[in-house]
């Protein structure tokens, strides 16, 4: 009964979404107020049957209803309970309804908090996002109800939870990710909102900042929390795999960093506005452009899961409608958009837009190795794969240039900015991390590197000068206490984000050049040094879990004489879908990581065992984790709750 | 042709003649570091030249994993059901590497007709088939 009541509120949600695609859109054409209205109780009652159907399922999962296919296929009564609900995202039926919920959810949002939104600017942006949730309700309900029962014969029990995703990061990563991807449909509304009704002004751009601000920030989490899930738990210490998948996360994130800084540049400058709306479309495109990679099938990734045609047809058509809608009505509409100031070659809009055409460059560089073996593929090449080398050829030097301008930038002023008072800004912060990147091979490791010299520099380079200028705010300052206060969040938050792209880009360079890897052959007793550590394998034991059992080895690390650690890294067997599991452990530390994990038992009683030395990997996901915090603390800026008194009906009556 | 009209063309030239050399080299990138996907049957007839980076799928042979004593070397057959082929793979094993259980190997050909392969994929969900895998196979049975 229960999961029937899942499958009809999600019909129902789909009702409303059709309305509320149709209803305001409708009343801001003829101009009637109370249909504009309607948008706001729509989202509510929208979000409200979606949530209704996401309880109904996570219901089934908790009472281990396996007359549910989903539950069957994704759940088993051993699965621990935390696991149970997380397993309701674990499979592609899942995930999608979790996708609509938070979609609903953004529509729901930005209902409630853009009340000092002009009436019809609302109304437009509201009937955008409920357009977006026909297109993924509708996908479910034919493609992928997670309703779907097993009858009259189901299973007693259920085929298990893969158990690569029976863990804490199952929980917490897709969640993050998908709002990201999905909040980047309210920059997406209010773009073909702005598109519609002509209204492309500062103020418009300040009231999709705060938005766009917050799904980038989430997205820049969730891809921080996948890199770490797949380092610890796909067991290989690998932190970035270039995988397809990622890749697919990655792109709409490069783009998003775009549209983040041309946003600034439309907001205080009222320039480059076309090219802000054309952003937000190719970000939100690439969310869309990312689904049908991973639900299709049609690329070999860790991801991927069992194809079905049908699916992916549906998200292309979906695609296509998306993108040809848009960028139609991006072609009728854009030439009557016209800047409002102009600027120097020397000034913050041309340091943007350096920024936006590398982030743009290097997004269509991965799209490029993405989609070239779809492409080949088609065209009759044959099967093919894009290796890594390809994204580190063209990612490290766009990468290098951009930090380059980055620290340029934060010297440079709007409009206009005197050549020599750049270059006296900037020439002490340049010296220094030259210097000092040029030395620090020689000091950690044993003679020059040119990655590590190029990393450390220009990690250096962005730290010093955010920091230079953070200080040179308090040069004429009465108290610091005031001057803190006086600087605004949207201040804090670029600083916290700037210094998040320092930290990763140490991270990278040193664990990509010092990290030490070693796959061993050892018996009980057998020692190996990695790194001047010393680790001595002490053998094997037999363990139960709730629903594996493992062999679990012992590993003694020790500094010289001292024991530092003992490592249990295990080998599961996971008996319902007669799964392998290699579940590393890791000696956390600041500045480096100790990583041991089990291959397979050999002859002998000895094990296949890989130890790794990963310095500063951490600092990978310390960076991204402030980029997140700076991309959520633009958000509480004062000037974002700013109370607008223009009467709705003027507004209304602009368009 | 007025000034304005001229600023304009030279904007528009740099522009293409950047993003032509940035498409240009992304290519040569591209083209550098591209792993043609083979079958087995073709690596074996020959049809892949010895020391060239390539991809082979197929299946694990039943009973063909051997290991050797003091190291992690080990040697495997891949088969698409036509020709097999012997991988030598020396480190860790995926969890999911098992024999008659569908396998990327990456790697080169030696002279010797071996594969010496530097990495080997296996999937995480034992339904799934790679699609490379399963087109090859699929041929295969057709061709029968």
């Amino acid at each position: 009964m229960i999961p029937e009541i899942g499958e009809f509120s999600l019909i129902l949600a789909f009702c409303f979404s059709i309305l509320l695609a149709i209803v305001p859109m409708y009343g801001t054409i003829v101009k009637n107020e109370l249909w504009m209205h309607y948008g706001q109780s729509m989202a509510r009652a929208q979000f409200f049957f979606v949530m209704v159907s996401f309880i109904c399922l996570g219901y089934a999962f908790a009472t281990d209803d396996f007359s549910v296919a989903y539950v069957a296929n994704h759940s088993n009564s051993q699965l621990p309970a935390q696991y149970k609900l997380s397993a309701i995202w674990g499979g592609h039926e899942g995930s999608l309804l979790l996708w609509a919920l938070i979609l609903t959810g953004w529509t729901l949002a930005v209902s409630i908090f853009s009340k000092d939104l002009p009436l019809d600017m609302l109304a437009r942006v509201l009937s955008v996002m409920g357009m977006v949730s026909i297109g993924f309700i509708l996908f479910l309900l034919l493609t992928s109800s997670p309703f779907e029962r097993y009858l009259p014969r189901f299973p007693a029990d259920g085929a298990d939870l893969n158990p690569l995703l029976q863990d804490f990061g199952l929980i917490v990563h897709p969640p993050m990710l998908y709002m990201g991807y999905v909040g980047f449909s309210v920059a997406f509304a209010f773009a073909i909102a702005a598109l519609l009704s002509g209204r492309l002004d500062a103020a418009w751009a300040r009231w999709a900042r705060p938005w766009t601000n917050v799904a980038w920030a989430f997205l820049a989490m969730g891809i921080t929390l996948g890199s770490w899930w797949a380092y610890y738990e796909l067991g290989w210490g690998g932190w970035w795999f270039w995988d397809p998948v990622e890749n697919a996360s990655l792109m709409p994130w490069l783009v998003g960093t775009a549209l983040v800084h041309s946003l600034a540049a439309t907001e205080k400058r009222g320039v480059f506005k076309s090219w802000t709306l054309l952003l937000a479309i190719f970000a939100f495109s690439l969310s869309l452009l990312g689904t049908f990679l991973v639900r299709s099938g049609v690329l070999t990734s860790v991801h991927a899961f069992a194809s079905d045609p049908e699916r992916g047809l549906f998200i292309l058509i979906f695609l296509a409608i998306t993108i040809g809608g848009s960028l139609t009505l991006f072609a009728i509409k854009v030439p009557n958009v016209q800047s409002e100031s102009r600027f120097s070659w020397l000034s913050r809009e041309t340091l943007i837009l350096i920024n936006n055409v590398f982030l743009t460059v290097m997004a269509m560089t991965v799209l490029l190795g993405t989609l070239y073996p779809l492409l080949v593929d088609a065209l009759g090449g044959g099967k093919i794969s894009v290796g890594p080398p390809y994204f580190n050829a063209v990612f490290v030097p766009i990468m290098s240039l951009m930090a380059i301008g980055l620290g340029i930038s934060v010297t440079v002023r709007w409009r206009d900015t005197p050549l020599d008072r750049i270059i006296k800004a900037i020439w002490k912060p340049a010296l220094a991390s030259i210097l000092i990147g040029a030395v620090f091979p020689f000091i950690y490791g044993s003679g020059f590197d040119f990655s590590v010299f190029l990393g450390i520099a220009i990690s250096l380079w962005i730290l010093l000068t955010i920091s230079l200028e953070f200080i040179s705010k308090f040069k004429h300052a009465d108290s610091i206490f005031t001057k803190l206060k006086q600087l605004t969040m949207s201040y804090y938050g670029m600083m916290l984000a700037h210094a998040g792209v320092a930290v990763v880009a140490i991270g990278i360079t040193l664990v990509s050049v010092y990290s030490e890897e070693r796959d061993i052959r050892m018996v009980a007793g057998d020692k190996a040094t990695v790194a001047g550590y010393e680790f001595e394998f002490k053998g094997v034991q037999k363990v139960q879990g709730a629903n594996y059992t493992a062999d679990r080895g012992q590993i003694i690390v020790r500094d010289g004489k001292n024991v530092i650690s003992t490592l249990n890294p295990e080998k599961r067997h996971y008996s319902v879908k007669n799964n392998m599991m290699t579940e590393a452990d890791i000696d956390q530390g600041f500045f480096r990581d100790l990583f041991v994990a089990m291959g397979e038992p050999l002859d002998g009683d000895a094990w296949a065992i890989r130890i790794h030395y990963k310095p500063f990997v951490r600092w990978l996901w310390y960076g991204g984790t402030l980029m997140a915090l700076g991309g959520l603390v633009t958000v509480a800026d004062k000037r974002y709750r700013r109370k607008k008194t223009i009467p709705a009906t003027n507004e209304a009556s602009h368009a | 042709m007025t000034p304005k009209r001229k600023k304009r063309l030279y904007i528009i030239l740099a522009l293409v003649f950047g993003a032509g050399i940035a498409v240009g080299l992304t290519m040569y990138a591209l083209s550098q570091n591209i792993n043609l996907f083979y079958s087995t049957s073709q690596v074996a007839n020959g049809e892949v030249p010895i020391g060239t980076r390539i991809r082979v799928g197929g299946m694990v042979v039943k009973g063909s994993v051997k290991r050797s004593k003091d190291s992690l070397q080990v040697n495997f057959d891949l088969t698409d059901y036509g020709k097999p082929i012997t991988v030598s793979y020396t480190g860790i094993l995926p969890d999911l590497f098992r024999e008659e259980q569908g396998i990327i190997a990456q790697g080169k050909m030696d002279d010797q007709g071996i594969f010496q392969a530097d990495e080997v994929l296996a999937k995480h969900d034992e339904n799934y088939m790679p699609p490379e895998i399963a087109e090859s196979m699929k041929k295969k049975a057709e061709s029968k």
